[in-house]
């Protein structure tokens, strides 16, 4: 390899880095948009989590053919990805296959990728069919409409066209090796692409490096810019199911938080010594309740929302879904997200600052209709295999919706004054709470 | 019938000079609801069968706030929480059971960082540990080897982990526990939940109820049994709108009945 194409490389790295980690900036700059929300406790709880859950994939396997295949996938990602060390050291010095010293090492190292490479393009092709032939109800329905499917069939196909790369330069190498040109070192095992390298025979040994080379590259271009396709993807749960599930609410499902805010005027109203008229301090910020926006969630929904990998376990374990209702939690976090992304593009396009667009994520992208079909059942946190909570962010806007636009279903509304009333969702005297005792 | 319940209040065993171990939390339903108040007296003649030093709060007792949450009114839920915690307090609770997974739910979970913390027990975890102790013998009698099902209550299963309780305590009848294709961790919602069996469904195909009610029909149980008054409210409407005849029950009337309290 010459000095040219060696810089050449230096370069692509760089733009490729580079880029993602321009990316990777904005995507925690809008994350950290989100309110503060204390998840720094019970640390050894928190890696527990992410060791089960994100590592060990413990929620995938209750859909027993779709965690096989995605463990396919996971595992041959993260094996495959050593390779990566090999190419970039290859590619920026010039050399050719420089860890082929560790020899039998490298010769299983190599065979196992093969086979990997060889099992994820079977798993990925099995994936698109479900996707595309079989369609899958969750992985077909209308949340997925438009820009959501083409994306993940995006995904597919870059797997595919990488794990093709992989293997048929593979081949060349194997079949060049076979021929003894120079440079090309014995080494490596081939247990699949010795199979593709016959189809070399009776070409010219330079096309064949010619073929060997275009693989590589187009396989290294691949790999930088599927990362850098990441940000702009579903995919991004390969990175951020590890936080996700670090961060994730620890407390049992049912416990909902108690916001503080409310507390303080609870109480306030509650102390017979407390003077109404009295100013509020200096320093009260007047608070929302609820949210309306993604300003108004904290931090952890939005991780939740760039998390989310549409995998739509959620939507078909929603009762409220299963019964024609509109509420889809899948569509809540992808909403969520829509609007989260748009925040951040207001906030590219004005200088670093949120210039307000008469939208928000009530109404424009999640409709009052969708929040009240929720029966808070937990189905959908429980499904989650990444542990995040569409259920939390139902319950905040809903929480905007009663206390800052008394917008609650007018029967809802009832339920509440009898409440307040007479202790009791329904119009009994409270006085008469025992009644059953001699009835 | 005729038996008498013995049914003491927290004021009237403060007057006594006495506490007791227990208080039992009756909740709306339970309080109110007619078909719910069955489910109470079976309870409290298990209770009295038993021998167990309980009492409840009576008229001062009020809604702890769950619906009001669950529907958005963070407000009117922690006014009911620190109402009933003052009166909780008060009173130097203890221990809580109930039969109400909501009230549950909410007593154990979110009234202790409002200053309300307390030992809080579903009533079937509360009658499998009284069947532990050996202060509780459970006979199948008309059960025996009836087929029983048995549905999860969101608030008691996926929110708070107890799916063994009520399990343990229907086969303790001796009868044949069959599971409905969605059940425990995934069964599925009665449809009542956050704060939905106060307000009409949104626009469907379906209600919850009738789907959920489906799943207990196809198994061909006898009896389906519950463990939250308004699951059984759901379902005994979604049995009726089949036009079987399936009777709900729950835990609690299951070992009343049995021992023919």
């Amino acid at each position: 390899m010459n000095l040219l194409a060696q810089l050449f490389f230096a370069v692509l790295l760089i733009i490729g880095f580079g880029f993602f980690t321009i990316n990777v900036k904005k995507l925690i700059r809008n994350i950290k948009l989100g309110k503060p929300v204390d998840r720094a406790d019970n640390a050894s709880a928190r890696w527990n989590n992410m060791f089960m859950v994100a590592l060990g994939q413990s929620k995938m396997v209750k859909r027993p053919l779709a965690a096989f295949l995605h463990i396919i996938v996971y595992v041959g990602f993260i094996i495959i990805n050593i390779e990566l060390l090999e190419i970039i050291i290859d590619g920026l010095f010039g050399t050719h296959r420089i860890f082929a010293g560790l020899g039998l090492l490298y010769n299983i190292l190599i065979g196992s990728f093969e086979i990997l490479a060889l099992l994820v393009l079977i798993a990925v092709v099995l994936f698109w069919m479900r996707r595309n032939v079989l369609k899958i109800n969750r992985l077909s329905n209308p949340d997925l409409e438009g820009d959501p499917k083409k994306d993940a069939n995006t995904i597919l196909y870059f797997e595919m066209v990488l794990m093709t790369l992989f293997l048929v330069m593979n081949a060349a190498d194997f079949w060049l090796q076979q021929a003894g040109v120079s440079h090309y070192i014995q080494a490596g095992s081939f247990p699949v692409s010795h199979f593709i390298s016959p189809v070399f025979n009776g070409m010219d040994e330079n096309a064949v490096h010619m073929i060997e080379r275009a693989c590589w590259w187009l396989h290294i271009i691949g790999i930088l810019g599927f990362m850098n396709y990441l940000y702009y993807s579903k995919h991004l749960h390969i990175l951020l199911a590890f936080p996700n599930t670090y961060y994730a609410d620890l407390n049992v499902k049912g416990k909902l938080d108690n916001l503080e805010s409310v507390t303080n005027e609870v109480k306030l109203m509650l102390d017979p010594n407390a003077d109404p008229y009295a100013a509020p301090p200096a320093d009260a910020v007047p608070s929302k309740f609820g949210a309306s926006d993604v300003h108004d969630l904290n931090w952890v929904q939005l991780l939740n929302a760039y998390t989310c990998t549409e995998c739509g376990r959620c939507t078909s374990s929603c009762p409220a879904n299963a019964t024609g209702k509109k509420l889809s939690p899948r569509k809540i976090m992808m909403s969520t997200r829509d609007r989260l992304e748009e925040v951040g593009k207001n906030i590219d396009a004005n200088n670093g600052v949120f210039v307000p667009d008469n939208k928000s994520l009530l109404n424009d992208y999640i409709t009052p209709e969708e929040l009240w079909a929720c029966t808070s059942c937990n189905a959908c946190v429980e499904e989650c295999p990444v542990n995040i909570s569409p259920l939390s962010i139902i319950i905040d806007m809903r929480r905007y919706l009663v206390m800052e636009q008394s917008a609650a279903p007018q029967s809802l509304n009832a339920m509440m004054t009898n409440i307040e009333n007479n202790a009791a969702p329904w119009q009994y005297n409270q006085m008469d709470r025992l009644n059953w005792k001699s009835e | 019938m005729s038996e008498v319940l013995h049914v003491p209040t927290m004021a009237e065993m403060m007057a006594q000079g006495k506490q007791p171990e227990i208080l039992f939390w009756v909740g709306c339903s339970g309080s109110f609801d007619d078909r719910a108040k069955k489910i109470t007296k079976a309870f409290v003649k298990i209770l009295n069968n038993a021998n167990i030093d309980f009492a409840v709060l009576g008229t001062e007792e009020s809604c702890t706030g769950d619906p009001a949450k669950r529907a958005g009114n963070e407000f009117l839920f922690q006014m009911q929480a620190m109402m009933n915690i003052e009166v909780l307090n008060a009173y130097e609770v203890k221990k809580i059971v109930t039969a109400c997974p909501h009230c549950f739910n909410t007593l154990k979970n979110e009234y202790p960082s409002l200053n309300g913390t307390y030992e809080v027990m579903h009533h079937t975890e509360f009658l499998k540990s009284l069947l532990d102790a050996g202060k509780l013998t459970i006979s199948g009698g008309e059960f025996k080897g009836k087929k029983i099902t048995f549905h999860d209550p969101c608030y008691l299963g996926r929110a708070n982990n107890v799916y063994e309780a009520p399990r343990d305590l229907i086969k303790k009848l001796d009868a044949e526990l069959v599971e409905m294709k969605r059940s425990r961790a995934n069964g599925f919602c009665c449809g009542a939940g956050g704060a939905q069996m106060f307000k009409e469904p949104e626009k469907g195909t379906k209600d919850i109820n009738i789907e959920r009610t489906e799943d207990a029909l196809e198994t061909q149980a006898e009896i389906i049994a519950a463990g939250c008054p308004f699951c059984n409210t759901m379902l005994t409407d979604g049995v009726k709108i089949k036009e079987n005849t399936t009777p709900v029950l729950d835990i609690a009337e299951l070992i009343a009945n049995a021992q023919d309290l």
